[in-house]
């Protein structure tokens, strides 16, 4: 899995977790919370997503690493790639 | 000194029924005998039938709210709105500390659980895959701690469990509420999602209680001879509910006037009904509205087309009305759209409030045979009946575990 690929994975389960929002110029450099409504409980969404859908466990004290998709492919990459996918 | 006690009246109606989205689309169904009652996929069990209601949840809610909130959210906001908006109340400019959310609910919370529990099953229930929405869609003041969250309330908001008794249990506290002074606006009522959990539908399969036709829209029979159980639904209506004074003071529109209620147990059984107890509640009622029988003139009976239970309330409404009320009229609006559960008597209430205006009695639909056992004067059968005076408006609803509700409006004269 590229990065980009890895941004579109996040981006997927956003546009789940937060139908309403308009997806098409988030900026990959500058965090999500402060580009979009996203609560704690929407945060916790996207951690949930990956452990379902993906099968990546996010530690707590790893949560700082989703704070942007750019930081998002910087962390998840190589989780998906140890995954082998 | 005796102590009056306010006059509450009701000034907006908000509802959705399986066969109905406002009150004026309810109404004339009642009016038309269209019933709401469908085929619907149930988790394990297949294709049963049930009221499914088909407002438009994205009125006044955004798709994230509905995903993070309940159905019974979903429809509380949509009643609560609608109520507000047909009473013509300026919310905006109203003190949000001083209304009062005030919502019945048989149940709640069975429909998320099992729904996180079928959820966990996918992955061998491992329990880390347990929704962190669970407790906030769980809790039992969800529907309307979602309603004061959509409205920006900052009064009490709250459930009231009541099983099947709850809508009127709704409206009784909120008219309580106002009278005591803790709030000076209230929205209140009844709601359900029950048709979305399999586990009410299973649990009166068991019991031997659940309603079978091959037309799904004649299975919720009440007095017929060959009824055989409950149609589940689900639904709300929520009222606005205001001192009069304070109605009177902005102009508002007055649908009735909240005359007398009684709330009491049967303390007999878990679920069989007690007619005795059921004349009580009706007689105690009667007696705090200052009324006497033949002051009713329609009584909407909670018969939910059970074998026994439509039985034993004829029997209660007989033992109080005996024959000498001859312009009392009695119908059943569950022959409609089913059991609506904690909404079944709010909205019962709602089909039969235009009736101060019409004087037309809605009938009970689908009495292909009246069961002989089911029989009582003026019993109101498949036509609707055009009567001389309607001034009152008698509204029971029991529920499970013996709870048992009468609650009287009758036509506002100043």
């Amino acid at each position: 899995m590229t990065k980009e690929e890895c941004k579109q994975v996040v981006l997927d389960i956003i546009a789940d977790i937060a139908p309403d929002e308009d997806l098409t110029n988030i900026k990959p450099d500058v965090r999500l919370r402060d580009q979009m409504e996203l609560d704690s409980m929407d945060f916790l969404d996207i951690v949930m997503e990956l452990r379902k859908q993906h099968g990546i466990e996010v530690p707590e004290a790893d949560y700082p690493q989703l704070a942007s998709l750019d930081s998002c492919a910087e962390y998840l990459t190589p989780k998906f790639i140890a995954l082998g996918k | 000194m005796s102590f009056q006690p306010a006059r509450i009246v009701i000034t907006g109606v908000g509802l959705t029924a399986p066969n109905g989205n406002s009150l004026a689309e309810f109404r004339q169904n009642l009016l038309d005998g269209v019933a709401g009652v469908e085929p619907m996929d149930v988790r394990y069990m297949g294709r049963l039938i049930a009221g499914v209601c088909h407002y438009d949840a994205l009125k006044y809610q955004k798709k994230k709210e509905l995903r993070v909130g309940t159905r019974a959210g979903s429809i509380s906001i949509y009643c609560a709105r609608e109520a507000l908006a047909d009473s013509g109340v300026n919310f905006d400019a109203m003190p949000k500390d001083r209304v009062g959310v005030y919502i019945g609910c048989t149940e709640h919370g069975n429909v998320e659980t099992e729904n996180e529990i079928y959820a966990i099953s996918k992955f061998d229930y491992d329990t880390k895959y347990w929704s962190h929405y669970h407790n906030p869609r769980t809790v039992a003041n969800n529907p309307a701690g979602e309603t004061s969250l959509n409205l920006g309330t900052t009064g009490p908001a709250y459930t009231i469990g009541a099983a099947c008794a709850a809508g009127n249990l709704g409206l009784i506290h909120a008219a309580q509420m106002l009278r005591l002074g803790e709030v000076d606006f209230a929205i209140c009522g009844g709601v359900s999602e029950s048709i979305h959990t399999f586990g009410i539908f299973a649990g009166f399969k068991s019991q031997n209680a659940l309603a079978t036709h091959e037309d799904p829209k004649k299975a919720s029979r009440p007095f017929d001879r060959d009824r055989n159980g409950i149609v589940i639904s689900e639904g709300g209506a929520l009222y606005t509910l205001e001192r009069l004074d304070d109605a009177l003071a902005r102009g508002a529109k007055i649908y009735g006037e909240i005359a007398g209620y009684c709330v009491n147990s049967d303390a007999s059984d878990y679920v069989l009904p007690n007619p005795g107890r059921q004349a009580e509640c009706v007689r105690k009622a009667l007696k705090n509205a200052g009324m006497a029988p033949q002051d009713i003139h329609i009584i909407n009976t909670h018969a939910t087309s059970t074998p026994m239970g439509d039985i034993q309330e004829c029997e209660a409404i007989r033992a109080v009305f005996g024959e000498g009320c001859p312009d009392t009229y009695v119908n059943n609006t569950k022959s409609y759209i089913g059991h609506c559960m904690g909404a079944a008597g709010a909205l019962e209430l709602a089909g039969n409030l235009p009736s101060f205006n019409d004087l037309v009695v809605h009938p009970s639909i689908n009495v292909d045979n009246l069961d002989p056992k089911c029989e009582l004067p003026n019993l109101v059968l498949n036509q609707p009946r055009k009567v001389a005076k309607v001034d009152t408006i008698l509204n029971n609803s029991f529920g499970m575990l013996g709870i048992n509700s009468t609650l009287i409006v009758k036509r506002f004269v100043a």
